[in-house]
């Protein structure tokens, strides 16, 4: 592989480890409050690629039509854990986990008939097409808007986690629930947040996928949420840095896995992806960032 | 201040409370002691919002705290030091005081209580960057005070504040724990030490599989020779 190769593939793979990071965030923040597996949070994604077509239609800028699709993003998910999740708060892990198993199939059921099952065409910007030229390598504005949107979310979330009274309270919050209620912490505010954030970059991400795929269905937060799961099982469950981490590693693995296999095997990009998963879990079950405290009883 | 009455807490069938009624006054340092699982700290959990009777009532003044949340709860001046500590070992020493802070309407300017836990327990300036995790028991302990008292709590309540420690660093903690009563603190100690903590207290209760067993002034309780043989160790 040329350097020229090199560096276009290392664009292409820091672009789907920002989306895979975006997503993989709120998974993480989630579990690390509620212990919850979100198994809905791809149809988050999905609804703000729906959003964001649907409020397209209104001749608004992209910009300006991107941030009404995440805030409608935001509202869903609160919903969600309105009214799905906070009634199941003192049921069992697994009970809630179930939980989300149903709002997810809801929700995609729901998409399904409103929007249809046919694919649609996602209103992706003309110039979001264009391809740039950095020396050698070019880039195309999409994977730019992409990388750059990621790095902006993570440095506001990184501000806001480490600077911000609510920030240093969702930490608490992550690490020893009992105790931070009664430093008194309000913990549905917490939670509420969790799902804010987490929704607003799954909406970003879902933006993003969008644009880079061309079109959106009802089923497309199936692949992106998986890996993202993958990613942060990969970083620790639970680990914002983690999440990160591993959605980039996945990011750069499946990329240059096919940069570098034989066009036979590229079809086995994803056995690899899983194949790691495994790989990790056996080695490595806490995750490479996940810490190895015992359960509190 | 604190009326409780007739508290009883159920964890599934095992009644871990079965009816118990004390007060702690204004400005008083009251002790609840008894052997491990008596109820002493449920009873605090209990107050704190984080357990839920199944009957009896906790007032404070005139607000009833008995169905009221955590977090209104310590709003209101109740503020726990827990049992083992619980600081968060991932976050600063700093952020866990400034958390203290938390249910504060006026935590802009929190320099005050900074200066007083540092006064009270320099070592913690001192490691004021690190992670909590890294500090070893005792200074956990102070800790786990320091970010109580950043509340500005009306009513402190302590949970085993001696419990695992060196008795030297117990001794430092008791010597505090007068410190703040002669602050005007209104302090509830849970304690296994049952020499310590009526050595510092006004008046005690002695709880016993969840019933209230004896009760009175804390220096008469150490002479009582049935507290002294069961929880002072002292030979009939």
């Amino acid at each position: 592989m040329g350097a020229t190769e090199f560096g276009q593939q290392f664009v292409n793979a820091m672009s789907l480890g920002s989306i895979y990071a975006l997503v993989a965030i709120g998974l993480a923040i989630v579990f690390s409050i509620l212990r919850l597996i979100n198994f809905a949070h791809g149809e988050v994604l999905m609804l703000g690629a729906f959003f964001t077509y649907y409020w397209n239609r209104t001749g608004l800028p992209f910009a300006i039509v991107a941030i009404l699709g995440v805030a409608c993003t935001v509202l869903a998910g609160v919903a969600m854990e309105r009214i799905a999740y906070r009634p199941m708060r003192n049921a069992p892990e697994v009970s809630l986990l179930l939980t989300s198993l149903g709002v997810s199939i809801a929700v995609r059921n729901f998409a399904t008939m409103q929007f249809g099952e046919q694919p649609q065409k996602f209103p992706t910007p003309s110039r979001f097409e264009h391809r740039v030229h950095l020396g050698e390598i070019n880039v195309s504005v999409t994977n730019l808007v992409t990388i750059g949107s990621a790095l902006i979310l993570l440095t506001l979330l990184t501000w806001f986690v480490t600077r911000t009274q609510l920030g240093i309270a969702m930490r608490a919050t992550a690490e020893n629930p009992v105790a931070a209620r009664l430093m008194g912490i309000n913990i549905n505010v917490v939670i509420v947040m969790a799902f804010v954030i987490g929704s607003a970059l799954a909406g970003v991400a879902g933006i993003l996928w969008g644009a880079r795929v061309g079109r959106i269905e009802p089923l497309m937060g199936f692949v992106p949420v998986l890996k993202a799961f993958v990613a942060t099982v990969i970083g620790g469950f639970g680990s914002i840095p983690g999440a990160v981490l591993g959605a980039f590693i996945l990011g750069f693995g499946e990329i240059f896995l096919v940069a570098l296999l034989p066009d036979r095997m590229t079809g086995y990009r994803d056995a690899f992806v899983f194949g790691a998963l495994i790989v990790i879990l056996l080695v490595r079950p806490q995750g490479l960032l996940g810490s190895t405290e015992p359960e509190k009883i | 201040m604190l009326v409780v009455e007739n508290l009883r807490v159920n964890y599934g069938a095992i009644q871990a409370v079965k009816g118990i009624s004390f007060e702690v006054r204004e400005r008083e340092l009251v002790a609840l002691i008894g052997s491990n699982g008596a109820g002493k700290s449920t009873t605090l959990k209990t107050i704190s919002g984080i357990v839920r009777p199944s009957g009896g009532s906790i007032r404070y003044g005139d607000k009833d705290l008995t169905s009221e949340p955590t977090h209104r709860i310590v709003a209101s001046g109740i503020v726990q030091a827990p049992e083992g500590r619980q600081i968060f070992g991932s976050l600063t020493v700093r952020e866990n005081l400034a958390l203290g802070a938390t249910a504060r309407a006026d935590r802009s300017d929190l320099d005050p209580e900074f200066a007083q836990v540092f006064a009270l327990f320099p070592i913690l300036s001192e490691r004021i960057s690190q992670r909590a995790g890294t500090l070893s028991g005792g200074e956990q302990q102070m800790l786990a005070i320091g970010r109580a008292l950043m509340a500005k709590p009306r009513l402190l309540l302590l949970d085993e504040p001696s419990l695992g420690l060196a008795p030297i660093v117990v001794n430092r903690i008791f010597s505090v724990i007068s410190q703040l009563k002669e602050s005007g603190v209104t302090i509830l100690l849970v304690e296994q030490n049952a020499r310590k903590a009526l050595a510092i207290a006004d008046r005690a209760y002695v709880l016993e599989t969840g019933t209230i067993r004896l009760s009175g002034d804390a220096r008469d309780l150490a002479r009582n020779p049935e507290v002294e043989h069961a929880y002072l160790g002292g030979v009939a």
